[in-house]
């Protein structure tokens, strides 16, 4: 399969396979006018498969919902063509409106302007919870 | 500015220290009688609450303070749709120190973190009530005179008792405490206890549906009711409702200084037989809080340097 290169943009490389179009969601990428690939389960000599996103534009690309969704993806900042910078990812201690609290119960259900805030209680197993009402992140 | 919106907002050293003021407040009532002169408590209760809200606002008379209350959400501006973050910024122009009660959990916080004065959290939805646990280890203290050492039934609504949560959290500091479960397969104790509290700190627990036969082994027993408020259907709540009663035959194995101890309100899940007894202690639990409150008033305002 061939997938044009990109000229000034982002790729998003050694994603885990199948959480692509989750990080395709959570980044807002299907609100972007330029062009997005999405190639899913390509071949990786680190992880037998992964997913990479293509970006050709440049983006306010949010680091931690990067390092969330997979902190071993690989970040590379593409400009005329060339690769011009490789951005580290590490699990956010903190996610701030990149996911929703769904506790019914939580004041984030009913005061619409409160930001949706995750704190990382378990690095090991990636658990977040609510700052609010200590609801597990789903 | 300094807000107790869970029980681990406090250090044991803490704890202790309030457990020490409380102790002095109840031997040396008159010592304290002014200490609050012309400082202000709002109440700001949007559920309902006998105890809780009588309590603090007893605590603050009796240290000589004056209280202003919201008593409902349906007369307070929460009913035309203000903000938490908003209802706190205003109190804040009004009194020196505020107690909140909401059926949301995590408004106390949210108001924690606009308000200009100290909050505390007198309990907010199935989430946490610090001040029910601080007058739970206070009983427990004045009762057992020690943290260490203790098994611990708790029965009934464990996954919505917040003040269950709350006293898991605090008897995780201690040394070799040991918890039973007991509750419905329904109500058992959601996963945030039981994987960041119970097991996180290596606590020894057991989850089991059978009362009666953890009962030999207690040296406290925590009843709870099973809240109706909590329950989105009615007939998860018709059904589950009377599945722990505690009555004199159940105590037939139970320890002599066993410790019986019920948050409140009841329903029917001690039966008032067991009133008489001298293990029931829930009455004395109520009246810790008074003290455990007046101490926590008194440390919030020290701090804010309000007193």
């Amino acid at each position: 399969m061939n997938i044009d290169s990109i000229q000034n943009g982002v790729v998003i490389d050694h994603i885990s396979a199948g959480s692509g179009m989750k990080l395709y969601e959570l980044l807002g990428l299907d609100k972007l006018d330029c062009s997005v690939a999405i190639i899913k389960n390509a071949s990786s000599h680190k992880k037998g498969k992964k997913d990479i996103i293509k970006i050709d534009t440049e983006f306010p690309l949010n680091l931690d919902i990067v390092g969330y969704v997979d902190p071993e993806a690989t970040v590379n900042i593409i400009k005329d063509g060339k690769l011009v910078e490789k951005r580290e990812l590490s699990i956010p201690e903190k996610l701030v409106n990149v996911i929703k609290c769904k506790n019914p119960r939580c004041i984030t259900s009913t005061e619409q302007e409160l930001d949706h805030v995750f704190r990382l209680v378990d690095k090991e197993e990636k658990i977040y919870r609510c700052i609010y009402c200590e609801a597990r992140a789903r | 500015m300094r807000n107790v919106n869970d029980i681990l907002d406090l250090t044991t050293d803490e704890i202790d220290d309030l457990i020490e003021t409380a102790c002095d407040i109840i031997e040396n009532p008159k010592k304290y009688s002014e200490v609050c002169h012309g400082k202000k408590l709002a109440t700001l209760f949007f559920e309902p609450s006998t105890r809780t809200r009588l309590s603090f606002e007893a605590a603050m008379y009796e240290l000589g303070g004056n209280v202003l209350s919201v008593s409902s959400a349906a007369s307070s501006s929460a009913s035309k749709g203000e903000s938490v973050a908003d209802t706190a910024k205003t109190v804040s122009c009004y009194a020196d120190i505020i107690a909140m009660r909401h059926p949301k959990e995590g408004a106390p916080y949210v108001a924690s973190l606009n308000a200009s004065i100290p909050v505390i959290n007198a309990g907010d939805g199935g989430h946490n009530h610090p001040t029910q646990t601080l007058a739970d280890l206070l009983t427990i203290y004045r009762e057992k005179g020690t943290f260490d050492n203790l098994t611990i039934g708790f029965c009934g609504d464990l996954k919505f008792g917040r003040t269950v949560h709350s006293l898991i959290n605090a008897m995780s500091r201690y040394k070799n405490v040991r918890i039973i479960l007991i509750s419905p397969e329904e109500l058992k104790v959601p996963s945030y206890v039981r994987n960041d509290v119970l097991e996180k700190n290596h606590m020894e627990y057991v989850e089991t549906k059978d009362l009666l036969k953890a009962m030999p082994e207690l040296d406290i027993l925590y009843m709870t009711r099973v809240q109706q408020e909590r329950f989105f259907n009615e007939e998860d709540y018709l059904r589950l409702k009377d599945s722990y009663i505690l009555d004199p035959p159940k105590l037939a194995n139970a320890k002599k200084d066993l410790c019986i101890m019920h948050p409140f309100p009841r329903v029917n899940e001690i039966s008032v037989a067991i009133d008489d007894d001298p293990r029931a202690c829930y009455f004395k639990q109520i009246l810790n809080g008074k003290y455990m409150r007046m101490a926590l008033i008194l440390k919030l305002l020290k701090e804010a340097g309000t007193i």
